[in-house]
């Protein structure tokens, strides 16, 4: 019998290697595995190179894993906010190296190392300086530039609910980077709030079919916080 | 070229939204940036249909919640709470930002740095050494919309025009602004140049001219 269903948290998480890419999902706090990340600073990998849209919020989460001094390096579109705090300060001291990607290059090259694509010709970014260095093309009167696949690892990422072949649904924004790091990861590790048998999932509505999932695992429901901006007081 | 101008003869940020809200037709998909823009949505009459897009993965995005039923699973761009209109829709980032990068969108509304002579626009970063950058959307939304819209002042606190021959700040997108709304006037982007399509509160043709120091159309 198939199951992809973990026990824990520790087991969901075991084997990841250091030196590994990991993509974690997550649009600032929405869709962010805080339980996962967790298991990740616990597991103890070290060196990792991580992809995310932000590079944390407040001091839990992605924001506590940086704060360990075990990631090398992020990709990411947006790190800078009113929370970034613990990424502000590895940055300007030189501990942690940045790779800056317009979010729309970000979310294709996620998407192209899922699908298989060796690389892709897009307007986003012509002529700015994240696009220095790279090749470039005219296509249909218009100028391109080259980008390239991101594939990871390890890919953490929080669903809603999911059945132990792995099928996932998620909840309203919080999808976000879901459904396309779980492609683009060799080991791709879904939290979810309800399991639920085969067969409960509508197949018209299952969003990440399970070929895209490794392992599943069941984590309290918890309601997501705000983050990414300065809270009145 | 430096300029003062006084309070009366500027648009304040929510005259300047409305005005911009009059551009935007029944239907349209649109996309608003952080800032300023967001206020743009206030002035879309209730009557009028129009799909608003947020970049983390909703269409049909629908004002504020009410104080205490803020889901944090439920936001905008700028990761504030927002709602969903009925008949919107959630989807993952890639198809999100295809909605942008494939044209779909009708209108894109930035606030910007500065916009040059040719719709170059500057409004990701300001170059600052030590400023740690983040881009966001931003480049894909420049270069995406079948119309970008920039919403901006004229001129900067020192009174510099923000429209410029060539941007100093970092580019953010290569010709790519359509029209520009500041708070003293509707200028279109055009092959042949800056075109005036209106001023505000009277502002003569030659006074805008004037104060923005690159060559306009009347």
């Amino acid at each position: 019998m198939i199951n992809k269903l973990c026990d824990s948290v520790q087991d969901a998480l075991a084997g990841v290697a250091d030196g590994a890419t990991v993509m974690i999902g997550g649009f600032g706090g929405a869709g962010q595995p805080g339980e996962l990340i967790d298991a990740l600073i616990a597991q103890g990998a070290r060196d990792l190179t991580i992809v995310n849209n932000n590079a944390g919020n407040g001091e839990t989460g992605l924001a506590a894993l940086l704060a360990t001094g075990r990631v090398r390096k992020i990709i990411c579109s947006f790190p800078r906010q009113a929370d970034s705090q613990v990424f502000d300060g590895l940055y300007r001291s030189g501990r942690i190296e940045l790779e800056l990607v317009p979010q729309g290059n970000l979310a294709e090259r996620i998407r192209a190392a899922g699908a298989g694509i060796g690389g892709f010709f897009t307007p986003t970014g012509y002529g700015t300086e994240l696009a220095r260095g790279k090749e470039t093309r005219e296509i249909d009167g218009r100028m391109h530039v080259l980008e390239s696949p991101i594939h990871a690892d390890v890919a953490l990422i929080k669903a809603e609910r999911g059945d132990r072949w792995g099928n996932l649904v998620y909840r309203k924004t919080a999808r976000n980077f879901g459904p396309i790091m779980a492609m683009a990861a060799k080991l791709s590790i879904a939290s979810v709030h309800e399991v639920v048998a085969l067969g409960e999932l509508d197949p018209e509505h299952i969003v990440t079919p399970g070929i895209f999932v490794q392992r599943v695992v069941q984590v309290p429901r918890s309601s997501t916080g705000p983050a990414g901006f300065k809270q009145a007081a | 070229m430096t300029g003062k101008v006084t309070a009366m003869q500027k648009l304040n940020r929510d005259q300047m939204a409305a005005r911009v809200a009059r551009d935007i037709p029944e239907g349209a998909y649109v996309n608003l940036g952080i800032g300023l823009p967001t206020l743009v949505a206030n002035h879309l009459p209730r009557e009028r249909e129009v799909f608003l897009h947020s970049e983390n993965g909703l269409l049909g995005m629908g004002p504020a919640p009410a104080a205490g039923d803020e889901d944090f699973d439920l936001i905008n761009a700028g990761k504030q709470p927002v709602t969903l209109l009925a008949g919107g829709a959630f989807f993952h980032h890639a198809d999100s930002f295809a909605m942008m990068r494939g044209g779909h969108l009708d209108i894109c509304v930035l606030g910007a740095f500065q916009v040059s002579v040719r719709g170059d626009l500057a409004n990701w970063h300001t170059g600052a050494p030590d400023a740690i950058p983040a881009v966001g959307g931003a480049m894909d939304l420049a270069i995406g919309a079948k119309r970008t819209f920039v919403m901006m002042e004229h001129l900067t606190k020192a009174g510099e025009s923000k429209i410029v021959a060539d941007c100093s700040y970092p580019l953010t997108g290569v010709a790519c602004v359509s029209r520009i709304y500041t708070d003293l006037a509707v200028i279109d982007v055009t092959a042949a140049g800056l075109k005036v399509v209106e001023t505000f509160h009277g502002l003569p043709f030659d006074e805008l001219q004037r104060l923005s120091g690159v060559p306009l159309i009347a």
